[in-house]
């Protein structure tokens, strides 16, 4: 797997984006069965389907795949905190995609026109990303010019991620972007979408004072123990087993 | 598509009647807005609201299992026929609207037990290898009892049963392969997979409803081509295709009475236990409350979700976007 | 504000399954607006790439004939043979009619 191998650069990009990916998919796969109507549990499944799709082809540049799924510790993650903050209502999955999904699409969409494996397949990935942030879009607008209580709700949520959004600007080693470019970008998307819907945009820090890069240093949030314990613990049980 | 209901002139109720007779014996299919015998319309909807309420609560038992699937394959293959079942209860609320049965309507009846939905998703999956024994058995029962019915005589019906079939044979190989896996497996595999078939063999029997002599709706459903095949009938293929499915896999299946019949070219098994059946029926089997109650919490923790779109709509629908145009031809 | 208004109306959906073909009726689904009738039927009736191009319709949108209309509506064209190419006979040989 050429420049994937473990300690060069092109290995810690496609191991931090496929935890991305990874984990992601991981809690929208939750919803199922939860969806706030039918139609919602196919959408939100296809999202984790194209998420977990990028997860296993990002990790087999890295290695075997279900060995960097399953067997890794929690330190060993090079996800950002917010993909795995938990599900929360129905608001706070909606801003965490927006978030995420805005920023996915504008990096992949960088990505896509360099070279090496990792540009072929964000060539790939930035149609369904364009369609991830859709999704997010379409629903915050709704949800922030719906009712009052989903406006409250909504608002809600930005507010509650926000903090969990400055580890996007965290240069991941091995990729070659303008951070400070792809933050702008984001910031001018998600300011239009958030306006639209007659939300604010949070105010407050995009970090917290000790864990701002954090995720991608391999220190996560409480619940992620959780979500590695229940992810891991089958195969872990079965060592050597095929499955 | 949603119609009104044709108007009712008791002068014509008799044309009608024998119109609607003479289509259903020369295998036409009937339509959404065709006259039908009111108790055709109640059987049908109830058959297609029971139908589609057994795929979204049977998106539960395995659903169970997606945040733990052992490998990254098989959370996306079980993620995506989780995401089938959800469609196919789609496609057959879409069935029964066309009959005037809304599907908040049918909802409702069934967050309060009102319409019921295959007694089988009220067993648990206890183990990983519950996911391979419901694709192979439950899936494969499901088929069995499904192909007959993309010939059913209301069009819509049949039309979603096609769209499902073709989309369900997917779900049935891979619950094989997955125990296929595991019986190639060490020993711990093994003993799981053989734990799973031992619990879900009888339910999956159970699946086809009660005896022919003791079924309450079959003969007037045959008449009408809705039902095709007779409740034993179907059982009886079902264990004849799965006997030698279960040799290949080096697995029991936990009846000491199951053997070839020579004479009557089939397989003859041991007694169902139908006091359990009905046990489960009536609500008391492992899951029933669970079940239901994750059911209408979904949808009672959604509301407000929906809501916000409906009010959303409202105040947007003088403009929808450029999508909106052009659409013609 | 319809804070209680928590069911969508009914959308037919129909496709085109590629390029070249007709749209074809594939069922309906629920959704709030157009937009998103669009993205569900996306979802929904297209996740195994069954299609190339998508409409939505809201169902009460549509006008269709009438069952009882059957015979006056459809009948008269079955009579009709001479609009069908095999009504006309071809003396044999002659080629690329």
């Amino acid at each position: 797997m050429s420049g994937a191998r473990p300690g060069n650069p092109g290995h810690h990009a496609a191991l931090a984006l496929g935890d991305d990916a990874l984990i992601l998919a991981q809690r929208l796969g939750e919803w199922s069965g939860h969806a706030p109507e039918l139609e919602e549990e196919v959408a939100l499944a296809n999202i984790a389907l194209d998420l977990l799709g990028q997860a296993r082809a990002l990790l087999s540049l890295c290695g075997d795949e279900d060995e960097l799924a399953f067997r890794r510790e929690e330190r060993a993650f090079r996800n950002v905190q917010l993909v795995e903050r938990p599900n929360g209502d129905f608001a706070h999955t909606i801003a965490r995609q927006l978030y995420f999904s805005t920023w996915q699409e504008l990096l992949y969409g960088r990505l896509a026109g360099g070279t090496g494996p990792i540009a072929a397949l964000a060539a790939k990935a930035v149609k369904e990303c364009a369609y991830h942030r859709d999704h997010a879009e379409q629903w915050t607008l709704r949800l922030g010019d719906g009712t009052e209580e989903s406006h409250r709700r909504m608002q809600a949520a930005l507010d509650a991620l926000w903090r969990y959004t400055g580890e996007l600007w965290q240069p991941v080693e091995g990729l070659d972007v303008d951070w400070d470019a792809l933050e702008s970008a984001w910031r001018a998307g998600v300011t239009g979408v958030v306006t639209r819907a007659t939300l604010g945009v949070p105010e407050g820090p995009q970090s917290s004072p000790w864990a701002a890069g954090a995720g991608r240093q391999g220190v996560h949030t409480e619940p992620f123990g959780r979500l590695l314990a229940e992810m891991q613990h089958l195969h872990r049980s079965h060592p050597g087993a095929s499955w | 598509m949603t119609t009104t209901l044709p108007e009712r002139d008791a002068a014509h109720d008799d044309a009608r009647a024998a119109a609607f007779d003479a289509a259903v014996a020369a295998e036409e299919r009937i339509e959404p807005r065709d006259w039908m015998p009111d108790a055709y319309r109640a059987t049908l909807v109830r058959q297609i609201a029971q139908h589609a309420h057994s795929e979204i609560i049977g998106m539960q038992p395995e659903a169970n299992w997606i945040s733990r699937a052992p490998s990254l394959r098989r959370k996306a293959i079980l993620l995506a026929k989780v995401q089938d079942e959800a469609g196919h209860g789609l496609y057959l609320y879409s069935a029964a609207e066309t009959l005037g049965a809304s599907r908040d309507e049918l909802l409702d009846k069934l967050h309060t037990g009102r319409q019921k939905y295959s007694s089988i998703f009220n067993y648990p999956t206890l183990t990983w290898a519950d996911v391979g024994a419901i694709g192979w058995l439950v899936d494969g029962a499901a088929i069995t009892n499904q192909v007959p019915l993309c010939r059913c005589s209301y069009g819509p019906y049949a039309r979603a049963m096609v769209r499902v079939c073709k989309e369900e044979s997917f779900h049935q190989r891979q619950g094989y392969e997955l125990l296929l896996a595991l019986t190639r497996g060490t020993p711990a595999q093994r003993a799981m997979a053989q734990d799973a078939v031992d619990r879900w063999w009888w339910p999956s029997l159970m699946m086809f409803g009660p005896p022919d002599d003791e079924s309450a709706h079959s003969a007037q459903s045959m008449a009408w081509k809705i039902k095709r095949h007779s409740n034993d009938e179907l059982r009886q293929r079902f264990v004849d295709i799965c006997v030698p499915q279960a040799e290949s896999l080096g697995l029991t299946l936990p009846d000491p009475e199951l053997r070839w019949n020579a004479e009557r070219g089939h397989y003859d098994h041991g007694p169902i236990d139908w006091a359990e059946f009905k046990q489960v029926l009536q609500g008391n089997g492992p899951c029933n409350e669970q079940r239901i109650g994750q059911r209408r919490r979904a949808h009672e923790e959604g509301a407000w979700v929906r809501a916000a779109a409906s009010a959303y709509a409202d105040k947007h629908t003088a403009h929808q976007g450029a999508e909106r145009n052009g659409a013609a031809a | 504000m319809s804070e209680s208004r928590t069911d969508w109306p009914l959308w037919e959906v129909f496709v085109r399954g590629r390029r070249g073909l007709s749209h074809t009726h594939a069922g309906s689904l629920h959704a709030p607006d157009a937009t998103m009738a669009l993205r569900n039927a996306r979802d929904l009736y297209t996740r195994r790439g069954e299609g190339v191009s998508l409409w939505v319709v809201p169902s009460t949108q549509i006008t269709a004939s009438s069952p009882d209309e059957k015979d006056p509506f459809f009948e008269p064209a079955a009579d009709k043979p001479y609009r069908h190419p095999t009504f006309y006979e071809v003396p044999e040989g002659v080629q690329n009619l």
